[in-house]
């Protein structure tokens, strides 16, 4: 377990090393960051004292070096836009980030395994049949449309009336199609402080309603990948001898069907899983810019629009953090599941 | 009247094409304690007639017709509530492969008690003391140990001692098994079957042993059933069908076996292939690769083109042969001139 932990610590360590050498180009070739700091009428010589006093004229890997040893401390300079620690600036936008990104996970997993397991068990079903429909649907479709489709829908509200009004059947099919709208679809709201700079939509029914809108529209693009993934899966599982060996058994269907397929169901589940979480974090930008969410997405895309260089960097330094760290754990609990890992490397 | 009886079991997939009748007139019957052979080639049918006694066989594949009477009870047309009472309970199955058998995610102990927690209102405990005289049974070494170990950590031959063990839990009726030695070590087979053979007769277990190796059922099995392109044709005591086999397939099935062969030359074969299910070819299956649809003078025996051949007696055994009805009726014919 513990050499396991070491050897997933050396992997993580090579990946943020060659995180942090691209995010460290970024910042070397992208503009010139005297021009940021002084205005047009300072003369060149200055500019080169200036640049020369800042270390900017040493080499590249000097100049790297000095970025790495400040990284390590997390302390990757200053924003321009905020004037504080980039680092401060990212901590107050990640609580906002990590809730969106908890509910859509939450979403997906309590919708993906009902859905999956069910449409493998009855493929044939006319219900199965809508959700692979759907499914298919949900791929193709760009969250910031499904963003803007659940705002119209659900916080301006929409009233049809293509049926006759003055029926009692016609008023009540156009009540039926509209939608009353009303949903909170911009910001967070008044979340709850919790401690430090976090704070939460999870403590109040206002804040998560809050939520709602932003994660289902965030989770929209991976739960149709997990239907399917979990359908595809479970199939195959169903085809297996121990599943028709647990069948002679005698066992009966739902504890074949819920114990034996499904845990067996998750093993690649879990791994395409671990990733896609993360890339989820990745997604947060299109979803908090719909929502006006003030998350890392928000936050990242506005640095970039203000060229506040140091903020771009720390986000691509943390969202490979927050990258790592997932697959680490899925590694791990990949391991917990599957008795046929061994995490210490003892021949089984 | 026999412990399970199996009359016209008439077994189909349906594709897209149309349905592939995979057994047709499947009739056998096996006594308590009896153990019955199954063999033919691949693709005969003897896997599909084992699963579908239990109505196991996978979708698309069903049951058209037939009945399956076990212990006075018609298994065919039963609820799949019902049949899983009898399921691992009266009648439970051993698999080819043991390296696929066993789920892998699950250990040995929870595979176990959760099958006779499925039969019987049992604690944990005491279904963990059953299994653990059941590993005990199967000659398994450090059986305690086994139960909290993974199928993984096992090889090939110990994990079909536990699906044995796993069988034999509830003390059924009959065991099925579909070819249970043909995946595993040669040096291993022997002592899998041997340990089968000793715990049926022990606990007198009837047994249905599906498989290809004729040297195997002659150990094993006193009685034997010849499966041909989803037909049995022939069927009775091992020893006489072994020793003078009628059907002329089978005849050729123990000519093939490589200790009838003369030494240095090329082993026997029968030539041609088994016929695809879904293109019989017309009148009995076997005739195209069939030496004797010729007689010996020269001329045809249409009927082997033409007619499905029945059942005909000879001795203990029954063949479904035209050739060999042509034969008794040519034996009989004189001896009733004489009286």
């Amino acid at each position: 377990m513990i050499a396991f932990l070491i050897k997933r610590l050396f992997h993580a360590l090579l990946v943020m090393f060659v995180i942090s050498v691209i995010a460290f180009a970024i910042q070397d070739n992208l503009g010139d960051p005297i021009q940021q700091m002084v205005g047009q009428s300072v003369p060149e010589s200055e500019r080169e004292a200036l640049r020369e006093e800042l270390g900017l004229n040493d080499p590249f890997a000097v100049q790297y070096l000095r970025f790495a040893a400040n990284a390590v401390q997390f302390d990757f300079g200053y924003s321009y836009v905020f004037n504080e620690p980039t680092t401060d600036v990212i901590l107050r936008h990640l609580p906002a980030t990590l809730e969106l990104v908890a509910a859509a996970t939450f979403l997906i997993i309590a919708l993906s395994i009902p859905i999956g397991v069910y449409s493998a068990i009855k493929p044939r079903a006319w219900l199965s049949r809508f959700f692979m429909g759907v499914s298919i649907i949900g791929i193709s479709i760009p969250v910031f449309l499904t963003a803007i489709v659940l705002i119209q829908l659900f916080a301006i509200g929409v009233s049809w009336s293509p049926f006759p009004a003055d029926t009692g059947w016609g008023a009540w099919l156009n009540d039926l199609i509209s939608t009353e709208g009303g949903m909170p679809a911009y910001g967070r709201g008044e979340p709850v402080p919790v401690f430090g700079t976090w704070e939460t939509n999870f403590a109040s029914l206002e804040g998560l309603t809050y939520l709602v809108l932003p994660a289902i529209s965030l989770a929209s693009i991976m739960l149709p990948l997990f239907i399917r993934l979990i359908r595809a899966e479970m199939l195959e599982v169903l085809q297996s001898d121990y599943v028709k060996f647990a069948r002679a058994k005698g066992i009966s269907p739902r504890r074949i069907y819920f114990l034996h397929a499904l845990k067996n169901t998750m093993l690649p589940v879990i791994t395409v899983g671990g990733v896609q979480i993360g890339t989820l974090v990745a997604y947060t930008i299109l979803t908090e810019t719909v929502f006006q969410w003030p998350g890392m997405g928000l936050m990242f895309l506005d640095a970039i629009e203000r060229s506040d260089i140091p903020l771009i960097v720390t986000y691509l330094m943390i969202v490979g953090l927050i990258f790592v760290i997932t697959n680490t754990l899925v590694d791990l609990i990949y391991g917990l599941v599957n008795p046929t890992v061994k995490l210490t490397g003892k021949p089984a | 009247m026999s412990l399970l009886d199996v009359s016209n079991l008439d077994v189909r997939f349906a594709l897209r094409r149309g349905d592939v009748k995979a057994l047709r007139d499947v009739c056998f019957s096996l006594d308590r304690g009896e153990r019955l052979g199954i063999v033919g080639e691949s693709g005969a049918g003897k896997s599909v007639a084992a699963f579908s006694l239990l109505n196991l066989i996978a979708k698309p594949g069903y049951i058209a017709g037939g009945s399956i009477r076990f212990d006075g009870q018609e298994l065919i047309g039963m609820s799949d509530r019902g049949l899983r009472k009898i399921r691992g309970h009266r009648i439970s199955m051993i698999f080819q492969d043991p390296m696929m058998t066993l789920n892998p995610v699950l250990t040995i102990g929870e595979q176990m008690v959760e099958c006779l927690k499925a039969h019987r209102r049992i604690g944990t405990r005491d279904a963990r003391a059953i299994s653990l005289r059941k590993l005990e049974q199967v000659q398994i070494p450090s059986p305690e140990a086994r139960l909290d170990q993974y199928p993984h950590e096992l090889s090939g031959g110990m994990r079909q001692r536990v699906i044995i063990a796993i069988a034999l839990l509830l003390d059924p009726d009959i065991i099925i098994a579909d070819e249970p030695t043909t995946a595993l070590d040669v040096t291993i087979q022997a002592e899998i079957m041997a340990l089968l053979l000793e715990l049926c007769e022990e606990q007198n277990v009837g047994l249905i042993l599906i498989t290809h190796d004729l040297g195997v059922v002659s150990q094993v099995t006193q009685r034997m059933l010849v499966m041909y392109a989803g037909r049995v044709i022939e069927q009775g005591p091992t020893r006489e069908i072994i020793n003078d086999p009628q059907h002329p397939y089978t005849q050729g099935l123990i000519n093939a076996l490589p200790q009838m062969a003369t030494p240095g030359s090329r082993l026997n074969q029968i030539p041609g292939s088994m016929p695809s299910l879904n293109n019989l070819p017309s009148g009995c299956a076997f005739h195209p690769r069939c030496g004797f649809v010729t007689r010996p003078d020269g001329s045809t025996r249409q009927a082997c083109h033409d007619e499905v051949p029945g059942f005909v007696t000879s001795g203990n055994c029954q063949a479904a042969c035209h050739m060999v009805a042509e034969m008794i009726e040519r034996e009989r014919i004189p001896a009733e001139e004489q009286d």
